[in-house]
């Protein structure tokens, strides 16, 4: 037995053997079955592996991987959250540019150390934000002409 | 001699100013705590789509050697290595800035690096047309096993745990498979709209090594910079260059040593380094002084770290197999200009390959006069906050994905697979076999597919990918290599106490 986080390893290696287990099932049912020749030899390693990790897991003889501590949870929660806003809505409905300022300068709030409840933290957090803004659009909107869903704004 | 042929198109001016960009910029890279060389390299292709594939190559290849190099200015200076592979410099080096000699700590680094990495390049010179010639007689189940082998063999010796490192490699080999198969013309395993058209390696990449490390950076929470910075003190070249020479045994120990471990797929740098310095310790009569600021612990393992950038790249110029995650990444650039490497591409595109290479070679003596130079610069850089440096790899994470085919369904794979990947990575598996499963996986599935017709048509699949010298070598190091790694966890060797994962994971962070 270990000390690494049974419970997180249990559901870990439980997840990723049912992905197993669906891609084997596909992968064995699905046609046509010439198209599916290769995954078959992948899915019978891949959910023999899986399985073997999930039932080491059970058994809590788990040597590799530290898990998630609660303060690294709290600690990613805003910031993955915020991002994921920022990848699965914010980015198309905002315009590129506009999405990825809010989102800097939400996450430098979030994660800079610097006191809140100075004006000097939050002058400096604006002007970093707005270096950003600029040194972004220079960049892909100027320089390397990449096309984003919408301009700076909408 | 062929090489020579192409050099003056590393010197035109437009080739030349990328190579400086792309070196000047992956020293500031390489020296930001986080920023490892794979990742740098990943977020740097979405800028090569406008360049012609040697421009592309040139800049790519350049932020590859020198992210490595650059990695031991914050090594040396603030105790916190720029990459795995600079973990061995900061025994010696950070011990001599300690003692007032950062500067000379700086120049040996990049003088023993540059020694380290053009000799690793030159043997990517002469090594590479060998093995291409010998590439041409590797049929479709040799290049099916090849592929395996690639996965197997970084899958058994880049993870903690070698279950957990091939069952990554497999789900980068599933991963390979989602999408429409062309040679039967089915759909397989598409769960949602955004992978309809398979999983694109570009914004895969991104995702697999840039999203994990925003996430770290959250993960450390509203720390504040607490590393002293050491100065940077005068001190004469002329010096250094004579202490580099002079060290003769150290430099050689990690040339030799970072040249063979590149060559080896799998294994990298952070492996190359240690090694290096643990051999040349052993064998220096001033072994006592080692981990005191000792100046050939600098040299040894920065001259492997190096000497290991060359010869990772001759399986996948040879072969098209990448012997390294940086050296997948790279495939990903080389594919995105429909470039195939492989036996026929010194002559299909001998000017690509040769300047690319060429262009690696004057690299290493740019990085080296522009690291001496701008090492305060990049200590300064390797400052600044995880907050700006996660809001800006994340910014520039998505705008990559997206510039690949001007795709949000790409957006979402990158951010889905990177986000994915870190809470995999909590729990022992490993982004690097996944990401070679991830390419590799085409090339095996399309050779065994070929193969099986010919075996089909002439003899039986058994005997067709089972039988014959090649196809049992083959097989012999797969089963091999994880065997090894097997012996190696069982013989404890492994990082298997908490303790020592907790130290593995921080470092590799």
């Amino acid at each position: 037995m270990t000390d690494l986080p049974r419970n997180q390893h249990i559901l870990a290696s439980g997840i990723v053997a049912a992905v197993g287990v669906w891609v084997a099932y596909v992968s064995y049912t699905a046609e046509p079955a010439a198209a599916f020749l290769f995954p078959r030899i992948i899915s019978t390693v891949f959910v023999l592996l899986a399985l073997w990790t999930f039932g080491k897991a059970l058994l809590g003889r788990t040597t590799v991987g530290n898990g998630l501590t609660a303060e690294a949870m709290k600690n990613i929660a805003p910031g993955l959250i915020v991002a994921l806003i920022f990848v699965f809505w914010a980015a198309e409905a905002l315009g590129f540019y506009t999405a990825s300022t809010i989102t800097f300068f939400i996450l430098l709030s979030l994660y800079d150390p610097a006191p809140h409840g100075k004006v000097k933290t939050w002058v400096k957090r604006l002007i970093i934000t707005a270096g950003y803004l600029a040194v972004m659009y220079g960049l892909f909107g100027m320089l390397l002409n990449v096309f984003t869903p919408r301009e700076i704004f909408f | 001699m062929e090489f020579l042929l192409y050099f003056g198109d590393v010197f035109t001016p437009f080739n030349f100013m990328l190579l400086l960009i792309g070196t000047v910029g992956g020293l500031i890279l390489g020296a930001t705590p986080g920023l490892s060389p794979t990742m740098a390299v990943a977020l740097l292709i979405p800028f090569t789509f406008q360049l012609e594939p040697t421009q592309g190559l040139i800049l790519l290849g350049a932020a590859y050697t020198s992210t490595v190099a650059g990695g031991a200015v914050s090594a040396i200076l603030l105790k916190i290595p720029g990459a795995p592979a600079n973990i061995a410099t900061t025994l010696d080096g950070h011990t001599m800035a300690q003692k007032g000699k950062g500067a000379q700590a700086l120049q040996l680094s990049f003088l023993a690096s540059a020694v380290g990495g053009i000799f690793g390049v030159l043997l990517l010179i002469f090594l590479t047309p060998l093995l291409a010639k010998w590439a041409l007689a590797f049929g479709p189940s040799h290049l099916f096993w090849l592929a395996i082998l690639g996965v197997t063999i970084i899958g058994s010796l880049d993870s903690s745990s070698v279950v957990k490192g091939l069952l990554s490699g497999c789900i980068g080999l599933w991963l390979a498979t989602i999408g429409f198969d062309d040679i039967m013309g089915a759909q397989r395993f598409i769960f949602h709209s955004s992978v309809s058209g398979g999983i694109n390696i570009i914004p895969a990449l991104i995702g697999l090594f840039a999203i994990p490390q925003v996430i770290t950076m959250f993960a450390k929470g509203r720390t504040p910079f607490d590393a002293e910075v050491l100065s940077v003190e005068r001190h004469p070249i002329s010096k250094a260059f004579k202490e580099v020479f002079s060290r003769v045994r150290a430099l050689t120990i990690g040339t030799i040593t970072g040249s063979i471990i590149g060559l080896i797929p799998g294994v990298g740098g952070q492996i190359a380094g240690l090694v290096a310095y643990d051999q040349s310790r052993k064998m220096s009569p001033e072994r006592d002084k080692f981990g005191t600021g000792h100046s050939e612990g600098v040299i040894a393992a920065e001259s492997a770290n190096n000497a290991m950038v060359g010869p990772s790249l001759v399986p996948l110029l040879t072969l098209s197999i990448p012997g390294s995650p940086t050296a997948a990444v790279l495939l990903g650039g080389l594919l995105i200009h429909g470039i195939f490497p492989g036996s026929d591409l010194f002559d299909n595109h001998p000017d690509v390959a040769w300047t690319f290479i060429n262009s690696m070679l004057i690299g290493q003596i740019l990085m080296c006069v522009f690291g001496l130079y701008i090492a305060g610069l990049a200590a300064r850089v390797a400052q600044v906050p995880n907050a700006v440096m996660a809001a800006v790899v994340l910014g520039l994470a998505v705008f990559g994905s997206y510039s690949v085919q001007n795709s949000m369904g790409d957006v979402y794979i990158m951010a889905a697979l990177g986000t994915g990947m870190y809470f995999l990575e909590r729990f022992g598996l490993s982004a690097a076999p996944l990401v070679l499963g991830l390419i590799l996986g085409p090339i095996a599935e399309a050779n065994f597919v070929q193969g099986s017709m010919i075996a089909n048509a002439t003899s039986s699949i058994g005997s067709y990918f089972f039988t014959g010298t090649l196809n049992l070598l083959l097989i012999a190091i797969v089963v091999a290599s994880v065997g090894y790694s097997i012996w190696m966890e069982l013989r404890s060797r492994r990082y298997i106490t908490k303790d020592d994962a907790v130290a593995k994971e921080e470092a590799l962070s």
